[in-house]
Formats: C-alpha cells, sequence, structure tokens
C-alpha cells in the first residue's frame, strides 16, 4: 500500500516507474526468449510458424539439435570452441591471477599507469587487435596456429582476471600474511596455503569471464583462423551471412544454456565470499 | 625479531635504520614488479607489439620499392618534373616491368600506383602484356617503344605516380582515412565532396554511438533506480533480467534480433496477423537495426555501474531535502541526481567507448547505413586488401578510443571497473 500522503502525481509516478523497469526488463530478455522456443521449429525457418502458435506437436521437433550434434562443421566448431577456451582461460587465470597479487600490493610502482595498461585489450576494439595481430602473425609465422589462437584469446581474457582478483585482494587482511611468515611459512606456502584459498572465488569468476571471453570470440577467428580452427561463434557469423537455418538457432540455445549456468556459478560464488567474514562488503 | 624503536626516549632513527627500512620498502617494490612482469611482458608481446606493426604498418608500404626497385632508384634523380625522366629510366622500367611480366607481379605493381594515381593501373598492365613480345636487348629508344604501347607514358603525370608509390614512408594512407589526398607533387588537398567516404563514416559512428549511450540511458536509469530502492533480495532476482544478456553471446543476442526484425520475423507476423500493417515493414538491414540491438546488448553496461552507486547514495539525502521544503522533482534533480553521476558517466563512457568500436552486430545487420568504422577497417582488410588504408583508420580509431580512455581512467579509475 502506498502512503496515503501521497499525491496523486507521485502515485503515478510510482506507478509509472515500475512499468517502465518491468518494460525494459522484458525488452532485455525477449530476445533470449525467443530464441529457445524457435530452435524447436520443425520448418527450416527463423520464424514461429502457424503450427508452433497453435501448439501443435508436429510443428515442433528437435531436428536441429540432432542435427548440431551429428554435422561435421559443427562438431569441429564444438570442439575447438572448448580446447581454444580451456587452453587460453588456464594461460588467461594464471597470468592474470599472479599480476593481480602484485597490483594489489601497497608498494607497487606506477600502480595506476600499470594497471591501465592491463586492462587496455579489454577496451582496444577487436577489429584493431585483429588487425595488428593479422600483420604480426604473419611475420613471426604462427598465422593459422592452435597457438596463435591460444594466446590471442589468452591475451582478451586477462583484464578480467586481474579486475576480478584485485577485487577481492581489496578486502584481503594483509596481517595474515605476516602471521603465516611469522610462523615460518616460505612466500610460496604462504600463497598456496593462505592467499589463495581466500581469493578463490575472485580467481574461479575470473576464469569464467576469460573462458565466456574466448568461447564467445569471433573477430580474432575470422582474421586469425583456418577453416578447420573455426568455431561455433564463427560457424554462426557465417551461418548468418550465407544461409540462415534453425541449427544456428539450436546452437543458439546451447550457449544460452551454458550462459545460464556460467551466471548462477558466479552470482553463487560472489554470494559465498561475500559471506566470508574476512571480507569487507 | 629486531626493533628499531628501543626506548621512548631514543626515538631517532640512525642512518643503519633508514638504509634497513629502505632496503625492505625496495624488496616489497621488486617483489610487486616481478609479479606483475610475466603478465605485462605477455601484453608486450602478444597486445602492444602487433599494434605496433599496425601503426608502422599505416605509414610504411615497401611494395612498389621492392616489385621496381632500381626504377624507382633512377626516378629519385630525377629532378625536373615538368619534363619527362630520362631515356634511362624509360629503359629500367621496361625491363623491370617485363621481369615483373615473368613472374606474375605485374598486376600487383599496376594496383599499387593505381591507388596513388587512379585510371593508371590499365597503363601499366597494358605495356606489361604488350611488353611481353618485345625483346627488350633490340629496342633502339625505349620512350619510343613505351609512348607507342600508350600515350600517358608520354606525359611525366605517371612517372611522379610511380614514384610516390614508391615512397616506402608515407602520410597518404592517413591522408586517405581523412579524406585527404596526397598529389603526387607532394600536395595535399581535401578529396573531392562525392568522394569522401571515410569522415561521412566516422561522424556516423560517433553519430550511432552517441544515440545508443542516450539510449541506454534513458533505459537503464530508470532500472537502475528502481532496483536501489528495492530488498537486496528482490533486487538480485531482478538482477538475472541484466545479467543473463550480459552473460550471453554477442552472435546469440544479434541472431535473436535477426529472427525479430526480419521481414518474416516475429515482430512483422504479429503485425500483418493484426492487420496493423498490409507489407512487412523494413526493419532490419539498416542503422535502424543496428542502434536497437547495440543498445539492447550495451544496457547491461550503463545499469550495472548505475546500480552500484545508486546502492550507495544515502536516502537520508533526499529525505532530508524534501524535509526542508524541495517537493520530489526538485529533491531528485538538485540532490540525487548529482550523486549518481559517478555512475552515469562510468556507464555512459564505457557503452561509448565500446560502441565505436563495434563490429559484429553491424556488419551482420547493419546493411548498408548501419555500417561502422570498424567495418571499414575490416572492410579494406578482407575484401580490397588495401592493408595499409585499413592500418591508417585502425590507428585513427585507436587515438580516438585511447582519448576516451584517458578521460575515463581520470574520471573513474581503470582500476574501478566492475564485473
Amino acid at each position: 500500500m502506498l502512503p496515503v500522503y501521497y499525491s496523486p502525481l507521485r502515485k503515478f509516478w510510482h506507478y509509472a516507474l515500475r512499468v517502465i523497469v518491468a518494460l525494459v526488463l522484458l525488452f532485455l530478455i525477449f530476445p533470449i526468449l525467443v530464441t529457445v522456443p524457435l530452435s524447436f521449429n520443425s520448418e527450416p525457418f527463423f520464424t514461429f510458424t502457424e503450427g508452433m502458435l497453435k501448439l501443435d506437436p508436429e510443428a515442433y521437433s528437435t531436428k536441429w539439435y540432432v542435427e548440431f550434434f551429428t554435422d561435421k562443421k559443427w562438431n569441429i566448431a564444438l570442439k575447438n570452441s572448448f580446447y581454444f577456451a580451456i587452453m587460453s582461460t588456464i594461460l588467461a587465470t594464471i597470468l592474470g591471477t599472479v599480476a593481480a597479487v602484485g597490483l594489489a600490493s601497497d608498494r607497487m610502482p606506477f600502480k595506476s599507469v600499470i594497471t591501465a595498461i592491463l586492462i587496455s585489450p579489454m577496451i582496444v576494439p577487436l577489429v584493431i587487435i585483429a588487425a595488428g595481430m593479422y600483420f604480426f602473425y604473419s611475420v613471426i609465422d604462427i598465422a593459422g596456429t592452435d597457438f596463435g589462437i591460444i594466446v590471442a584469446h589468452a591475451m582478451l581474457g586477462t583484464p578480467f582476471v586481474v579486475i576480478t582478483v584485485t577485487a577481492t585482494l581489496a578486502g584481503f587482511d594483509k596481517s595474515l600474511l605476516r602471521a603465516s611468515s611469522s610462523l615460518g611459512a616460505n612466500p610460496v606456502t604462504t600463497f598456496l596455503k593462505v592467499t589463495f584459498p581466500l581469493i578463490r572465488p575472485g580467481v574461479i569468476s575470473g576464469a569464467l569471464f576469460a573462458f565466456v571471453t574466448s568461447f564467445d570470440e569471433v573477430v580474432l577467428i575470422i582474421f586469425l583462423a583456418d577453416p578447420d580452427q573455426r568455431t561455433i561463434p564463427r560457424q554462426m557469423f557465417s551461418g548468418l551471412r550465407e544461409q540462415i537455418n534453425p541449427t544456428i538457432l539450436a546452437a543458439a540455445s546451447l550457449l544460452i544454456l551454458i550462459s545460464v549456468i556460467l551466471l548462477f556459478t558466479i552470482e553463487l560464488l560472489r554470494r559465498r565470499s561475500e559471506n566470508q567474514g574476512i571480507f569487507d562488503s | 625479531m629486531e626493533n628499531t624503536q628501543t626506548t621512548d626516549d631514543d626515538l631517532s632513527l640512525t642512518s643503519e635504520h633508514t638504509r634497513k627500512y629502505n632496503q625492505a620498502i625496495r624488496r616489497e617494490k621488486n617483489k610487486a614488479l616481478l609479479l606483475v612482469l610475466p603478465l605485462f611482458f605477455f601484453l608486450l608481446v602478444f597486445f602492444i607489439t602487433p599494434i605496433g606493426f599496425m601503426l608502422y604498418r599505416s605509414f610504411y608500404n615497401p611494395t612498389v620499392s621492392n616489385l621496381v626497385p632500381k626504377t624507382i632508384e633512377k626516378l629519385e634523380q630525377w629532378k625536373d618534373i615538368s619534363r619527362l625522366p630520362n631515356e634511362e629510366t624509360f629503359k629500367t622500367l621496361a625491363y623491370e616491368i617485363k621481369g615483373l611480366q615473368k613472374t606474375r607481379k605485374s598486376g600487383k605493381f599496376a594496383e599499387e600506383v593505381n591507388r596513388r594515381l587512379p585510371q593508371t593501373g590499365s597503363v601499366i598492365k597494358r605495356t606489361a602484356r604488350k611488353i611481353k613480345k618485345v625483346d627488350l636487348d633490340k629496342v633502339a629508344n625505349y620512350q619510343k617503344l613505351l609512348t607507342s604501347i600508350h600515350k600517358k607514358w608520354g606525359s611525366p603525370a605517371i612517372w611522379t605516380g610511380i614514384r610516390s608509390a614508391g615512397d616506402k614512408l608515407t602520410i597518404n594512407y592517413y591522408a586517405n582515412a581523412l579524406d585527404y589526398k596526397l598529389l603526387p607533387t607532394g600536395e595535399i588537398v581535401k578529396q573531392p565532396e562525392e568522394q569522401r567516404v571515410y569522415l561521412p563514416i566516422l561522424k556516423r559512428t560517433f553519430y550511432i554511438a552517441f544515440i545508443i549511450t542516450l539510449l541506454t540511458f534513458i533505459l537503464g536509469y530508470p532500472v537502475a533506480y528502481y532496483l536501489s530502492l528495492i530488498p537486496l533480495k528482490k533486487a538480485s532476482v531482478l538482477l538475472i533480467f541484466v545479467l543473463l544478456p550480459f552473460w550471453t553471446s554477442l552472435l546469440v543476442r544479434t541472431t535473436a534480433w535477426i529472427a525479430i526484425l526480419q521481414s518474416n520475423g516475429v515482430i512483422n507476423k504479429t503485425l500483418l496477423y493484426f492487420n496493423f500493417i498490409d507489407k512487412p515493414l523494413e526493419i532490419i538491414y539498416n542503422q535502424f537495426s543496428t542502434i536497437l540491438a547495440m543498445t539492447h546488448i550495451l544496457l547491461p553496461f550503463m545499469i550495472l555501474p548505475l546500480y552500484s552507486v545508486m546502492k550507495g547514495i544515502d536516502p537520508s539525502y533526499v529525505r532530508a531535502s524534501q524535509s526542508l521544503g524541495a517537493n520530489p522533482f526538485m529533491s531528485f534533480i538538485k540532490v540525487y541526481f548529482p550523486l549518481s553521476l559517478p555512475g552515469l558517466s562510468a556507464g555512459s563512457l564505457l557503452v561509448f567507448i565500446i560502441a565505436i568500436g563495434y563490429y559484429i552486430t553491424p556488419a551482420l545487420i547493419g546493411g548498408v547505413d548501419g555500417q561502422l568504422i570498424s567495418n571499414l577497417v575490416a572492410h579494406h582488410m578482407r575484401s580490397t586488401n588495401n592493408w595499409e588504408l585499413a592500418a591508417a583508420l585502425g590507428s585513427v580509431l585507436l587515438v580516438l578510443i585511447m582519448v576516451l580512455y584517458w578521460v575515463y581512467d581520470r574520471l573513474v579509475g581503470a582500476s574501478n571497473i566492475k564485473l
């Protein structure tokens, strides 16, 4: 119930705000909601058929999912996507975590400049990075290699790891490090036994961000990858340009499923790290 | 354990203490630097160096001087450009074109010169074709030979064209990228109105990015405001609506917009069904669809920083202003809105920076008038093979982004990006 002293205008704004918010949230979620049912279309179209609207079971089918999992091109793409994403995530997470631990030190010189540099891969447009790498890779002769793709994707993922790990380290009580070393632990033991368990939520969410960055990335793949290195987004990109068919929607729905899983994992981690008493919010 | 402070009345630090203290500080500093070093080095090799290569490529093009090195050498000694170069130069070029014809590189040479001086490519191609059958060792007058193949060899213009195409270092591509043209004489003039392509697209990129920033503000501000008012439990449920699109692949969201907007897509079908329209609206493959889809994609980047700032605004300020007599509207404008500005500037800059470099969505649903500067860079890389122009356009974009990033770092701080 609204307070009785609210003026009619105030009441109007009260409801208007809620309507606007509902509409914007609908706008945000609508495209995702549309994609999933469309992927069960039995016709080779990107649109709801009459049968689908009448909820006729005949109009629905899982054949595009069968197509996705049996077609050779999509299979290669699926395998490549996971391979590049996992390898680049490992590389990005190690480099990013170590750097974040250094950045969090009070004694770090040129902190703001270095932070700005380490985060810049997130800011520079992908087309520019792609153009630069295209020249560079042909000079150092790693064009079309898996190594080239993995380091490129790892590079894009590092800023996310740096940001998330730095954020967890911000609430980190440094006297724990002194306590650990006064009890005789060397720096490596201290890191593994004290620092790492405490920053683990940040490391994992950074790793998930790096994973998604690589898994979604398509511009660098377009410029740098060979046809047999194509990934799911690359396959979707060429599918959307050449012949649109609902296998793309099946792939899209599976990617939505992956993002739902990742989103909940991240939120769970965030909550867990907020509940640990050691961190100040 | 050593203790530098011995007693209360002996607080003075000796030089020995200072030295030890400084040493410890230095050790800490080095340790921190050492930890950052691997990533820094990694980025230096795989991020900064490639961009450096691109910058280098934007004003360095050795192609022509590699193809016809001797001719370029001769042309460098050619001083009086109102008259033709000497017979020796004609001879050298004739031999070099024949050599290129044999290795099938004459087309590349023609293409490169044509880029500098339009309508000369065909002259070189024709010359290469004819010269194939000529035994050059038996020619008495090379100038006569070339001018008989094409009369353009008899005017100095084409020679200045070859010479300037042979310049390894040139600002030509930057001039082109900004719709200027570098004449073979070294003058820089503005392109004729109808041939200006790049500045209009640059302007359009800014315009579209601005509109998108404005739209994300208009749509995002009420959402962030509302989320900051309601209890945390409820807010975190509603935040899923913001975070799920944020986590969903770009390609997925663009695909969804194609399914929604295409001529027999969700919107058109619905409107046709209810007889609101009698033929499908053209709402895809144009500027409208680019702006709509990019607004959708970038909206979370506005809502999240706004929300995190608004959550920290103490509601008692607004109550205080109202108890002092401000009406709700005034207290919003004078008190709440200024307090939310840090979130607004962070969100707007982020959205704007991402928008002006966008490639995928315009490439897929931008049609003709929705293409942005990034699409042009990609076009010159992939379709026309004009790498140098692509690099110059990319460098212009990079400078713009760097300026904006610097502003962002100043205003918000790069380390304050929240995920």
